[in-house]
């Protein structure tokens, strides 16, 4: 029984960044901008938190700090993103393969600079599990919600429900739905598609960020090139998986998280041991895959998605 | 008289072409002005300037005697002018309420959007103008014309009074459109002024008061229409005298080319929209099928052109069963497609005109070789058909179809699948949104397929055309034929009993 539960455990923590990036690309696609990038904000965000948690270790609100800083890049990186597909109406795949590739070489090259190697000095100590006293002895939930635990897995929670009541409570949220829809109904009632726009770009970079900054220092004592390995990617599934809807987000998010963890717990699953081990490495990109292909082509994605708005079009 | 819309001497040109050329055009408090104009004359862009949409780049706009920059939509919103667009603006997947109060959402204590609120507004406005609506039905789910009295209610939802309708009953059937101007004339009761764009000059006589003519960009006069008569105006917008009667040659020998027996299709959610389908169209004559829409139209034209597959039933055409096989065969076979969505089916928008002229043919000589595309042959080609129908643009067989204003889209459409001569040709609404000089000619061009021994399915939701142009009449209700008459002895009244399903026509026998 321990061991289910401890599986619960770790599936909430491998979700909680693809949950964040996921709710990110959400946004991103909802207001009708496609963001292949993901992943390439994701590693500015890791390569951020890891480098500032190497320098601010020792203080207890340091991970926190190392976790904002990742953000904040994630944020100011996107806007490249949102000024190569909005203002310059690029192609929106080719931009986002494009800060994927840029990420990969930055990340590495600033690692050449600030620690002289190509990934980030390891960092000794970041978040820790914690148990916590009372909630903890709450029935069944207590036992996988509240022991053994990282607190980021609070944080991508309540993103969720923010998330929820920005998209479908408040007005910013209505149009940015309508504009991943029909953007000339939303500029025919006086409402500002490029503003909206890039406001939901930068809303997935901060998200992406944060939710690469987690990973690192949650699963992770160091930043290299391939610390996120397609977890970007596999957000943008849980968002076609998810059906553009946080609360749907969340289920695939959890979904994914635990195909990730299944290697860990494969030997002591009777019915898997019989498996190779690099079975479950490629498991969840198989699952993706599948995913895509079940999900993929009902059209219930936002309709405007990757097309660049433009005013003279009738 | 006092005027709340002055627009002097205003210009505006796009690249190739001048959409409007010093127009001049003022609208009185509390009256209907029509404004009429050939396809492309300039009418919804002269309208697009005045809702902000598109700047001018000379000329002056006065609003209750006041000179106004009207920049963008907001500004316009802000002056009291509200705008029903050619192609609704409206959020598919967002409900009726939550469209209506887009950009202006009422808010509650916490910043939410009050959608209670919104609705309780919406809902009182629809009672007070008479425009029913669902106010939490998603758009997707509701028919046009429904999706019109929401794009009202958005203008009256910001308190606009100048109202400017760009084509509204190009969409609608003869009930909903009856019920549209009965909400007009509502509406200039309340002291609200309209521009109404269209090209039936039926409702120009029925509702307006004045009424501008345009033409190629131009102001050509402003009369009132009490002192005017159709064939008047006709005139002053096509610039020559108009003839919409037609010469039909008399055929007495006719070949059966397409044996339609039992044919049934089922529409998007899967239910039967075509069953038990009978029907024989045959050489040298003009079958039509004629219904209120929605009676299984789109689904047997999807049915017989093979967009959908048929879920039962025979189609034999030229002696051969083609219910199962593919697109290209049929028309290769001579089967020609006016479809009914002409941004859909009919051409690929980002396509230059003389890429589209040859979309069913570009892989035969001359226009290719080898597999290489022979560019000079299409431009050629292309050439000759906008000269031959009139197909006007900025840049000739070089335009995007894109820019090209609707009715000559639609042209563009007819030139293609007419000058092929299929031996059947389908044509679907073929003149929806044209001007009466377009009409004149379509119709010119469907008889003279029929003439020269063709055989032509028309599909029309109009009475009047329905009437003028076709031979024999299939009336469809609910995707059944319940009546065929022979068009010399059909009246209107009896073709409306047949089409709302109150009274059931002879048959022929189908073997
Ligand atoms: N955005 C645009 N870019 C280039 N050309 C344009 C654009 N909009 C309109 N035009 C051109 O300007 C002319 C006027 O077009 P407009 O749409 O105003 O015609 P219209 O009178 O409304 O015709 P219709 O009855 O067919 O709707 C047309 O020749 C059209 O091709
Ligand atoms: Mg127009």
């Amino acid at each position: 029984m321990d061991t289910f539960y401890g599986m619960l455990t770790l599936t909430l923590i491998y979700s909680t960044p693809i949950l964040v990036t996921a709710l990110g690309g959400m946004f991103c696609e909802k207001s009708g901008v496609v963001n292949i990038g993901l992943e390439g904000l994701m590693g500015f965000g890791a390569f951020t938190g890891a480098t500032v948690m190497y320098f601010v270790q020792g203080s207890a609100s340091g991970p926190y700090f190392a976790l904002l800083m990742g953000m904040l890049v994630g944020g100011i990186v996107s806007i490249l993103h949102a000024y190569m597909c909005i203002t310059l109406k690029s192609d929106q795949v080719i931009s986002g393969t494009a800060i994927n590739m840029f990420a990969t070489g930055v990340t590495i090259y600033m690692s050449q600079i600030i620690f002289g190697q190509q990934r980030t000095v390891a960092f000794n100590e970041s978040f820790t599990k914690t148990t916590y006293p009372l909630l903890s002895k709450i029935p069944f939930f207590g036992k996988f919600l509240f022991s053994n635990i990282y607190p980021t897995v609070f944080i991508a929670l309540i993103l969720v429900v923010i998330s929820w009541y920005v998209l479908y409570k408040t007005s910013f949220g209505l149009r940015l739905r309508a504009a991943g829809e029909n953007p000339h109904a939303v500029d025919s009632v006086g409402a500002n598609v490029t503003k909206i726009r890039y406001s939901a770009v930068i809303i997935s970079g901060l998200l992406s960020g944060l939710g690469g900054a987690m990973m690192i220092l949650t699963q992770d004592i160091q930043y290299t090139s391939v610390s996120i390995h397609g977890t970007g990617f596999i957000a943008m599934a849980a968002v076609i998986f998810g059906r553009w809807k946080p609360a749907p987000i969340l289920w695939a998010s959890l979904f994914f998280g635990l195909s990730q963890i299944l290697k860990i717990y494969s030997t002591s699953l009777g019915i898997f041991a019989a498996l190779p081990l690099e079975f479950f490495d490629s498991f969840p990109y198989i699952l993706t895959v599948i995913a895509l292909v079940v999900f993929s082509g009902k059209g219930v994605g936002p309709k405007s998605s990757g097309v660049p708005y433009d005013k003279g079009q009738r | 008289m006092n005027n709340v819309v002055e627009m002097k001497d205003i210009t505006k040109r796009f690249p190739g072409i001048i959409a409007n050329s010093h127009v001049n055009f003022d609208l009185r408090q509390g009256e209907i002005h029509a404004l009429l104009g050939e396809n492309g004359a300039g009418k919804s862009t002269l309208m697009s300037v005045l809702f902000g949409l598109y700047q001018a780049e000379e000329g002056e706009i006065l609003i209750r005697g006041e000179k106004v920059d009207i920049k963008d939509p907001n500004v316009a919103t802000k002056i009291g002018i509200g705008m029903v667009h050619q192609h609704f603006k409206l959020v598919h997947n967002l409900s009726i309420t939550e469209n209506i109060i887009l950009g202006v959402e009422p808010k509650n204590r916490w910043h939410q959007v009050d959608l209670k609120k919104g609705r309780a507004q919406v809902v009182a406005l629809s009672e007070k103008y008479g425009l029913t609506v669902d106010p939490d039905e998603l758009i997707e789910n509701i028919t046009v014309g429904m999706q019109q009295r929401v794009e009202i209610l958005k203008m009256l939802y910001r308190n606009s009074n100048i109202l400017i309708f760009d084509e509204p009953t190009a969409v609608l059937t003869p009930q909903e459109i009856d019920d549209l101007i009965i909400v007009m004339r509502n509406l200039v009761n309340e002291g609200k002024s309209i521009i109404l764009i269209t090209h039936k000059l039926k409702e120009i006589m029925a509702i307006a008061d004045r009424c501008t003519v345009l033409r190629r960009g131009e102001c050509i006069s402003t009369v009132e229409v009490a002192k005017s008569n159709p064939s008047e105006l006709a005139e002053m917008m096509v610039g020559r005298k108009v003839n919409l009667d037609l010469n039909k040659k008399e055929i007495d020998e006719h070949k059966t080319v397409m044996k339609i027996r039992n044919l049934s299709v089922k529409d998007s959610k899967g239910l039967d929209a075509v069953k038990n389908f009978n029907l024989d169209v045959r050489t040298g004559e003009i079958m039509c099928v004629a219904g209120i829409d929605g009676n299984g139209q789109s689904e047997l034209i999807q049915g017989i052109t093979g967009l959908t597959p048929c879920s039962g039933g025979t189609i034999e055409f030229l002696g051969k069963e083609i219910q199962n096989t593919k697109i290209r065969e049929r028309t290769e076979m001579g089967l020609g497609h006016i479809p009914e969505d002409r941004q859909k089916y009919g051409l690929v928008m980002d396509f230059d005109i003389k890429e589209n002229m040859v979309l069913q043919s570009y892989f035969k000589e001359p226009f290719s070789t080898h597999g290489k595309l022979n560019k000079e042959a299409i431009k050629e080609y292309s050439d000759r058909l906008v000269e031959e129908y009139d197909v006007r643009s900025s840049q000739g067989s070089d335009t995007t179809s894109r820019s090209l204003s609707g009715g000559n889209q639609q042209k563009a459409i007819i030139a293609r699948e007419v000058d092929r001569s299929p031996a059947l040709l389908l044509a679907a609404q073929p003149t929806r949104g044209l001007d009466v000089g377009a009409i004149e000619f379509i119709h010119k061009s469907i008889v003279a397929e029929r003439d020269k021994g063709k055989a032509v399915l028309l599909f029309s939701l109009e009475l009047e055309e329905v009437l003028s142009l076709s031979d024999k009449i299939a009336v469809i209700y609910e995707g059944e034929i319940v009546g065929v008459l022979d068009a010399k002895d059909a009246t209107e009244n009896e073709l409306g009993l047949l089409m709302s399903g109150a009274k059931k026509g002879d048959l022929p026998d189908y073997e």
